[in-house]
């Protein structure tokens, strides 16, 4: 495996702006589904900021936790889609096929973080919002599942830049949509498998911990905070 | 040919030869709600899922909840009348055909759920190992795909199972009609004429299905199990859920053979076949299977109550005590605490003492599955998740449709084919010693009748 791609989330930096909710809308054509849609429980956030509340009100501490797909070495998704829709590819990514997708569901049932999204109608953009879809990334239509790609269009465009100008693929090459709108730089997005980048450093930092790490899904996002 | 053969063979064709205005004003009503969870079904494709009430996180709701009961009802049948075959039990003889339509609709109905809740199901035969063109197999892995083999292996087994003893009665319908339906009934028949060779081919090709087809009924209901069991969802992930599901399903199937069997008996007048013993034997039956469905609920619940995982409790105290506690109490009225109360007491273990069980136990055993399926991916790990879901009259109507398509293709069976074997009740009356040992003699588990 020539990369193994992993993201920190410091949660001491997060602030809760949702600028990366924002971004991840905007990069990956991700359809608004409207006020009435979104409170039945179908609105489609690839990353969301959790909010938890520690304390008695008034005395009470909000603290923020930015939830998106694991991508867990061993993921729970993988196995139960009947079509390969879900499955790992070489960069040690959860894929998300969704040709491949007849739409079972039985995968985000599967997931124990809920970050898989299923499309209950066709995506709709009011001219001239249409204008601003991105061309690298395809529009699902109704009736598949859909999740962070960790902006897999972002990754092989890099890779391919890297290619062209005859070179490695170096740490900060590639930013999720996610981790270039973080204003406080709580998002680090690297190559796990090179201890050189900044973050395989952050893995190792004694504040991190994984996600619901005790139900072995092994994912690759670390959460950093301060005990 | 004796009186009581006689009477028998009119008896029985009765239904197939004559028809009341009744029986059409039935079916038009039926095939109207038919219809009407056809078009829902057709505008969920049409519009999309959106129409349902299913949403995130709580992606499977009233159609996974059919699919399982349905496939539930479906162990009725085969499971019990091949049972009764192989023990030789004499008073099978009346029940065995009622009992394994149910079977062969419950799984037609039952296997239509896993395509109608498919975000696309018009691509559903991509959970099968076609030659495609592009090489691909379906994901072996998946508990989906089992399914697939599952309910499939158990549709042909049970249809032939069905299809065998009713081939010496299509002969007899033959040798009483003309014209057309003659000739269809001959079509039938394939060639039975009643020698003996052929009546050991029959004996021999049923007993090796009944006994084939026990293993596939067992099968069947683990693997809808393992479509929860496998995932690691709360209260789902559990190893109890095989054998849970199984006697859940025979529970439910007992229950709809018992509710088939009294409507049979009061419309189509076959009060001389369908004797009270038959419903005290079966209501004994349903009274152990709701013992056995209370054991397995009381080891479900109080392991997990015990074990007190972080998330699981939470699961399990939704359903206990919070949105979810009347639907639960009212499960384990309807499941235990009436059957036991009815078919416990001997006095009220009548005809109608027994569908008044047995009514209650198909609602309990319904919200049972709603139970599993629901509260688990409602409660899962992470607390900013947690969600209800109420349906939208898209899936309200489609399970209506399918109770009345259930009923529907009953009646028209019932109409088109003896509905007791009429061959099997004659074999009861007058056991040729060679081929039928007589009802009441000792017979060893599993011999062939040769």
């Amino acid at each position: 495996m020539a990369h193994r791609f992993g993201m920190a989330v410091d949660l001491d930096r997060c602030t809760g702006c949702e600028a990366c909710v924002a971004a991840c809308h905007a990069e990956n054509n991700i359809a608004t589904v409207g006020d009435l849609q979104a409170a039945r429980g179908r609105a489609l956030h690839w990353i969301r900021v959790e909010r938890y509340f520690e304390g008695e009100f008034p005395d009470v501490r909000v603290k923020y936790r930015p939830v998106m797909c694991q991508q867990c070495d061993a993921a729970p998704c993988e196995p139960v889609c009947p079509t390969y829709a879900s499955h790992h590819n070489e960069d040690g990514l959860n894929a998300q096929i969704y040709n491949r997708c007849i739409g079972t569901r039985y995968c985000a049932n599967a997931c124990p973080y809920n970050v898989r999204f299923f499309d209950f109608f066709n995506p709709a953009w009011e001219k001239p919002l249409h204008l601003q879809l991105n061309p690298d990334v395809s529009v699902r239509e109704v009736g598949v599942m859909e999740k962070c790609t960790f902006c897999t269009q972002r990754i092989t465009a890099a890779k391919i830049q890297a290619e062209s100008e005859k070179r490695e693929l170096k740490d900060g090459d590639i930013k999720p949509a996610c981790v270039q709108s973080c204003p406080a730089k709580a998002l680090v997005f690297g190559d796990l498998n090179d201890p050189e980048s900044e973050v395989s450093r952050l893995f190792e930092s004694p504040r991190g911990s994984r996600l619901l790490e005790d139900l072995g899904t092994l994912p690759k996002v670390a959460y950093l905070e301060g005990r | 040919m004796s009186q009581s053969s006689n009477r028998l063979t009119s008896d029985l064709l009765h239904p197939l030869l004559n028809t009341s205005w009744r029986f059409y004003t039935l079916v038009v009503l039926l095939a109207s709600v038919v219809a009407a969870g056809l078009i829902s079904w057709a505008v969920q494709m049409w519009f999309g899922f959106g129409v349902t009430g299913i949403k995130w996180p709580i992606y499977w709701g009233f159609f996974i909840t059919d699919f399982v009961f349905w496939i539930g009802i479906s162990h009725a049948g085969t499971l019990i009348s091949a049972i009764l075959r192989l023990v030789n039990a004499g008073w099978r003889r009346p029940v065995t055909r009622c009992a394994e339509v149910i079977t062969a609709f419950a799984l037609m109905i039952g296997g239509l759920f896993p395509i109608i809740h498919l975000g696309k199901p018009w691509l559903f035969f991509w959970l099968m190992p076609y030659p495609s063109s592009r090489l691909i197999w379906p994901n072996f892995r998946s508990p989906l795909v089992w399914d697939f083999f599952a309910i499939s292996t158990y549709l042909t087994g049970s249809l032939l199972f069905l299809f065998l003893p009713m081939i010496p009665d299509f002969a007899i319908v033959r040798d009483h009609t003309t014209g057309l339906r003659r000739k269809i009934y001959g079509l039938l028949a394939l060639g039975w004429r009643g020698t003996t060779s052929q009546w050991h081919r029959l004996e021999t090709a049923m007993q090796i299905m009944a006994i084939a087809i026990i293993p596939v009924a067992v099968s069947v209901h683990t693997i809808v199990s393992f479509d929860f069991s496998m995932a690691p969802t709360p209260m789902w992930h559990s190893a109890i859920f095989g054998p849970y599901f199984v006697a859940g399903a025979i529970f439910s199937g007992i229950a709809g053979l018992i509710i088939a069997m009294a409507t049979l008996r009061k419309f189509l007048h076959l009060e001389a076949y369908l004797h009270p013993i038959h419903f005290e034997n079966l209501g004994k039956l349903l009274l152990t299977m709701s013992l056995l469905w209370a054991y397995f609920t009381f080891n479900e619940r109080i392991t997990v109550w015990y074990g007190n995982g972080v998330s699981e409790i939470n699961t399990f105290l939704v359903t206990q005590k919070g949105t979810f506690a009347p639907l639960f109490w009212l499960m384990v009225v309807v499941n235990f605490v009436i059957p036991v109360i009815i078919l416990g007491i001997k006095r009220f273990r009548t005809i109608t003492g027994c569908v008044i069980a047995s009514f209650g136990v198909c609602v309990g055993m319904w919200l049972e599955r709603f139970l599993i399926v629901v509260p688990s991916l409602g409660n899962k790990f992470l607390p900013y998740s947690w969600s209800y879901y109420r349906p939208r009259p898209t899936e309200i109507l489609i399970t209506t449709a399918t109770f009345a398509a259930m009923i529907l293709l009953y009646t028209l069976f019932a109409k088109f084919v003896p509905i007791i074997s009429i061959w099997e009740m004659k074999a009861g009356e007058h056991p040729a010693p060679q081929l039928y040992p007589k009802t009441e003699a000792e017979h060893a588990l599993g011999e062939v009748h040769a």
